[in-house]
């Protein structure tokens, strides 16, 4: 084969010695016209120097048994470029384009779907996390109320209260609101000044359940209030956990059914997207597949093309929907805001799994654009094959 | 090397265009491809590169049943065969010399591995002070050297070349001609798909006409 190799390189040298001053980058603008063809087996003449005086060569279909030599001349020989010390050649590009129109408009589609598939799953991490702490708190403090009247020692019955409450098993603080603290309580309804003793007002005492306490807490401290304060009535806020807990369950529905709905959409857009970018260059495929090379080595080189481009888009995306939680949880703090706005931006604070999730969209991402390129490619190939 | 047996082809459900079809190519043989427009050239090409599919019969290439090649079989065979293309198929992101490296760097093979040799194959074929341009860049006649580089650099048992001279003009064509018969001579075969009678009066070669998807081959 390197024999071969030598007589190819030797005889294209004949040749290309005789191509047009343009093709051979501008040498010798005054190389004449070559003499038409007239090798064995042609018609006409035999064989002259124009062709290159071919040492035992024979018929057509015959090896040549020695080297071709051009016309002439050694000033021949010197138009060719010697090629004993091979050029450094520049880096290789890739073989897939990576900086086409469709490559980067690729690229922008997965950021931003990225980034709303990531600021949907924070909203919804945002709101399961908002919603399980309100039904927490509220179910963690539970009230006692003693209600005046038929001659009850009111204070008494609030330290016995406080004193029940204490000694039972699960109860992490229980503590009676004072004269004052009850008049604010009711203050908006019936002003300032308001003067206690002249009206039956019920007397509270705030019972704080430790983590963890759930029913049976309750139900032993009701039992204990009812054979020890027989005047005392406790609230566990039931009703309103109920319907905290029935909100937050909606509201958690309609975030998972809009972070399905972002996610089957962001999946549908990448694939698309993805589609026709690997169409956009189905000549690639072709040319790859018709140099002889294998499936899946054209599936691998554009594989790591699309999961680059996945990844970068992702990256990008899912990078701003994180800053945007990072921002929108830190900003109150910067500017040392009341609480009412720190209430209103509280929303944007997210934790480790929000943060997990849009990581984990970002990654979903970048599989759906390389699944996707591989599948297409492969498709491809069929429809060439 | 390559024989044809009974081939018939038809896309779909369309009539068939290529019809019994019966001939051979034998090693270090020389020959055209000749026919109208329009006759079933590029499609026995495609056939002979491994791109298409007989509908029916037998094609035998380097001693394998085409129909039972699995798809990495398939690109091993073609890997020893060269093709060129009748619109160069360059990659026009790609320089000069990456489209002509192309059929060894799909190998696997590392750069450092064959710098040098195409290299020179680009210095020899005249594309030596070309090589880091891209394709669009290139002239005609440049990129069907370029092609024709891509072709021989994996050092092709056969070479298949559809209208290697459409392009070109006749001065180019008959240095083209030239460059194929010096090959043919170090003992690749070579199959040369024209309409060119101009081309294929310069030298006395075996002549495969193609009409209506019937083949006649006249020795």
């Amino acid at each position: 084969m390197t024999e071969k190799r030598s007589r190819i390189s030797s005889m294209l040298v004949s040749v290309t010695r005789r191509l047009p001053t343009r093709a051979r980058g501008g040498e010798s603008a005054g190389t004449p016209p070559a003499a038409p063809v007239r090798a064995s087996g042609e018609k006409g003449a035999p064989a002259t120097s124009g062709a290159g005086a071919r040492a035992g060569s024979k018929a057509a279909g015959s090896t040549v048994a020695g080297p071709a030599v051009a016309g002439s001349a050694p000033a021949g020989a010197a138009a060719v470029r010697p090629v004993a010390a091979p050029l450094r050649s520049a880096p290789q590009r890739p073989i897939v384009p990576g900086t086409t129109v469709t490559a980067r408009a690729l690229v922008a589609v997965i950021a931003i779907m990225t980034f709303l598939a990531g600021i949907t799953i924070g909203a919804v991490s945002s709101v399961s996390n908002v919603a399980a702490e309100w039904t927490s708190d509220i179910a963690r403090e539970t009230t006692i109320q003693i209600r005046p009247g038929d001659g009850l020692d009111v204070e008494a019955a609030l330290a016995k209260a406080v004193s029940v409450a204490r000694a039972t098993q699960g109860v992490a603080n229980a503590r009676a609101l004072d004269e004052s603290e009850t008049a604010a309580l009711l203050e908006p309804w019936l002003g300032a000044g308001l003067d206690l003793a002249n009206l039956p007002v019920p007397r509270l005492v705030v019972v704080n359940l430790a983590p963890g306490a759930g029913a049976p807490v309750l139900a032993a401290l009701r039992s204990a209030l009812a054979e020890q304060v027989p005047s005392a009535m406790l609230d566990d806020h039931r009703q309103w956990a109920e319907r905290l807990s029935s909100t937050a369950r909606t509201a958690m529905a309609i975030g998972l059914a809009v972070l399905g709905l972002v996610a089957t959409a962001t999946v549908l857009c990448v694939a698309v997207a993805t589609r026709a970018a690997v169409d956009a260059a189905r000549s690639v495929v072709e040319v790859l597949h018709l140099v002889g090379a294998r499936d899946t080595f054209i599936v691998s080189e554009f594989q790591h093309h699309f999961l680059t481009v996945g990844l970068k888009g992702a990256a990008i995306g899912g990078g701003a929907a994180v800053a945007l939680f990072l921002l929108g949880s830190t900003i109150p703090s910067w500017f040392a805001v009341d609480r009412s706005i720190d209430t209103l931006v509280g929303a944007l604070t997210i934790d480790l799994r929000g943060y997990g999730g849009i990581f984990g969209v970002s990654v979903l991402v970048a599989l759906v654009t390389t699944l996707t390129s591989r599948t297409t490619v492969y498709r491809t190939l069929r429809g060439i094959g | 090397m390559v024989r044809f047996e009974n081939v018939g082809l038809r896309y779909g459900m369309g009539p068939e265009v290529l019809r019994d079809v019966t001939f051979g190519i034998p090693p270090h043989s020389f020959q055209f491809l000749t026919g109208p427009s329009g006759a079933g050239k590029t499609t026995l090409l495609r056939l002979l590169f491994l791109s298409l599919r007989p509908t029916r019969g037998l094609i035998t290439i380097f001693g394998r049943d085409a129909a039972k090649l699995d798809a990495d079989a398939t690109a091993a065979l073609r890997q020893r065969i060269g093709i060129v293309f009748q619109d160069f198929r360059l990659l026009d992101h790609l320089s000069t010399y990456e489209n002509v490296a192309l059929p060894l760097r799909v190998q696997g093979r590392e750069e450092a591995s064959y710098r040098a040799e195409v290299q020179e194959l680009l210095h020899w074929v005249g594309l030596g002070e070309r090589m880091h341009v891209l394709p669009p860049v290139l002239s005609g006649g440049e990129k069907q050297r370029a092609a024709i580089a891509r072709a021989l650099i994996g050092r092709p048992e056969i070479l298949l070349a559809d209208e290697p001279t459409g392009n070109v003009d006749p001065s180019l064509a008959r240095r083209l001609l030239r460059l194929f018969l010096e090959l043919h001579k170090s003992g690749t075969s070579v199959l040369i798909a024209t309409h060119d009678i101009g081309l294929m009066d310069q030298f006395d070669a075996r002549r495969l006409v193609i009409n209506q998807g019937r083949l006649t081959v006249y020795d």
